[in-house]
């Protein structure tokens, strides 16, 4: 089902490092709850539109009404770091 | 070996437009904070925007509307079934870890607009199709400032303002059908008129509410296959656009030549020295894992829906050159200028409703108006004193021969400031034309007694001293003297 190299694909784009105990466990993991999943294509669905959400509602819109919100502080105090008005990042690295 | 030298290979080059353009909505495009420019860093956060949990995105009806109007402006067929989707990427500008976009069903697709190229030595005008692959709704990011400058190269920390995180963006792609630096200046120009027309986006580019990204690949004439695409970002004005695409073809057919690969990157428009240089590697193609966003129903526009907004849509740039240029007669340049900027399209259009031929309504609102409007960057046409039906009314002044083109000229500047009726001022200041005969032969009389030397040079043979007299005349009655008849005048006078 799912290799190795797959596992370590997915790791890097979520930012994940992982050991490589932990890559054999995933690559096992991962594989057995796809494999469950799999399952579902036991069903013939010829002739059933595909969908992409369980609750049949669409345009669910709102009007463009300003309703600034209250409390910047406690958003900006849940950062792990500031600087004065500022969200602080570690520096960025270029993907190279 | 041959002798003879190989034919020079003739290079066409390949260009595609990703244009991003914020929409200028009060609030974000999924939350109710201000979208406004310049405000202190994170001033214009809310839950949602920050992406904490809990939080539900609800789409602000105003993009929806504004993105279906300019899809419908830029030709394209309208989804009848439309969907969010998240991409996911990490930045630190991204508060969420995705951004909410559309991948696969876009709210418009299958469109074009129609560019009008002027050839500078010839003037004449062609015009050309550019294909609009897509233009979807989406979010845009934050802002980093990297360490309290902006060298990215020596800062260990970089500071993140999110007031942008969730301002309403249309991104729109063009076919690969633009061919030349100046196409593409064209394309975003025209581009960017149509925006505001609909009055969706202001379209500065300084600010960044319109942002163009270019991709560009050079082929040898004729041949099929595409070479390698380079993107290039970092255009701040139409011209820049231009330039960095001159540059880059020129950069890519001297590689191609010299046996280089090219690499298919992102390179950056540097102003300053007027080249691309590159940013980074593509690493292969980038993975956004899209799916679906769970959090957003899909759109479904209805029809009665599409044709309301279909019937708000403004008399189109496109439309309104060919309007004057078929109707009103007037040169592809002049229709070009005036319909430049909507508001000004309108003043010439009330001018014209309000009596006024179409050529002198033109050439005052090009020439005098738009130079007072331009001295005075802080005045729109839509707030000058001179209203159109004033300005008809002083056109009409000169057209019946009441006043001449220099008087009209000397009570422009108060019409400017003041406004009010040109009749008025006439009548007021006496500057009624002079067309009585009798009264220009006295003048001209007065003028040949006055000027001997002249009269005598004249009548040896330097007869382009005409236009001498005539200036001594027009002095003499400050202005005033019919010029048409003051000519015929004078050559009779000046010939017997």
């Amino acid at each position: 089902m799912l290799d190795r190299d797959q596992v370590r694909k997915v790791a890097h784009l979520a930012r994940l490092e992982l050991s490589p105990e932990e890559e054999e466990k995933f690559t096992t993991q991962l594989s057995d709850i796809l494999e469950y999943f799999q399952q579902l294509s036991e069903l013939d669905v010829t002739d059933v539109p595909p969908t992409t959400r369980a609750i049949d509602v669409s345009n669910v819109v709102r009007t463009d009404t300003l309703q600034p919100y209250r409390d910047r502080e406690s958003i900006l105090d849940s950062a792990p770091d500031l600087d004065g008005e500022f969200f602080k990042v570690p520096k960025i690295i270029n993907p190279e | 070996m041959t002798s003879a030298a190989p034919a020079k290979t003739q290079y066409e080059a390949v260009i595609g437009l990703e244009t991003h353009c914020q929409l200028n909505t009060a609030t974000k495009i999924f939350s109710t904070s201000s979208t406004k420019f310049g405000e202190p860093p994170n001033t214009l956060i809310d839950p949602v925007c920050m992406g904490l949990p809990g939080t539900l995105p609800v789409l602000n009806q105003k993009v929806l509307e504004y993105a279906v109007k300019t899809g419908l402006a830029l030709n394209c067929q309208i989804a009848s079934y439309s969907k969010f989707d998240r991409k996911q990427y990490f930045y630190p500008d991204l508060p969420k870890n995705y951004q909410i976009s559309q991948y696969d069903l876009p709210i418009a697709e299958h469109g074009w607009l129609e560019i009008e190229l002027v050839d500078k030595e010839t003037s004449t005008v062609t015009r050309k199709r550019i294909g609009i692959t897509r233009l979807h709704m989406e979010e845009d990011a934050g802002k980093l400032v990297h360490g309290g400058s902006d060298r990215l190269a020596g800062s260990t920390y970089s500071l993140v303002d999110y007031n942008r995180a969730g301002v309403p963006l249309l991104e729109i792609v063009s076919e690969p059908d633009i061919r030349s630096g100046q196409e593409a200046a064209e394309y975003a120009q025209e581009l960017r008129r149509i925006l505001q027309y609909l009055g969706v986006s202001d379209g500065n580019m300084q600010e960044g509410s319109l942002r163009c990204d270019v991709n560009i690949s050079v082929r040898p004439a004729g041949q099929q296959e595409f070479g390698t695409k380079v993107e290039i970002k970092n255009m701040n004005s139409f011209n820049a656009i231009q330039r960095a695409i001159e540059y880059e073809i020129e950069r890519q057919i001297e590689a191609v030549e010299s046996g280089e690969r090219i690499i298919q990157e992102t390179r950056l428009w540097e102003e300053g020295s007027q080249r691309t240089i590159s940013m980074r590697v593509k690493e292969g193609s980038s993975d956004y894992r899209y799916f679906p966003e769970p959090d957003l129903g899909p759109i479904e526009v209805s029809s009665e829906q599409l044709e309301d907004w279909r019937s708000q849509l403004p008399e189109l740039p496109a439309q309104k050159r060919h309007h004057y240029e078929t109707e009103l007669g007037l040169s592809a340049y002049d229709a070009r200028v005036l319909t430049g900027d909507r508001a000004i399209a309108e003043y010439f259009e009330a001018t014209i409703a309000a009596g006024a031929p179409a050529k002198p309504a033109a050439n005052w609102i090009m020439g005098e108006i738009s130079a007072h409007l331009n001295s005075n960057t802080s005045l729109t046409i839509n707030d000058l004193p001179l209203q159109p039906e004033s300005l008809a009314e002083l056109i009409g002044l000169i057209e019946d021969r009441t006043i001449s083109n220099a008087a009209a000229k000397n009570i422009l500047p108060e019409l400017l400031e003041k406004g009010g009726s040109a009749k008025a001022i006439v009548e007021r200041d006496g500057l009624g034309q002079i067309s009585d005969q009798g009264a220009l032969e006295t003048a001209i009389a007065e003028v040949l007694t006055e000027n001997p030397k002249e009269l005598n040079q004249y009548r040896n043979g330097k007869t382009k001293l005409l236009g001498f007299f005539v200036g001594q005349v027009m002095k003499k009655t400050g202005g005033r003297a019919d010029p048409k008849l003051t000519n015929q005048l004078l050559a009779k006078k000046l010939n017997s």
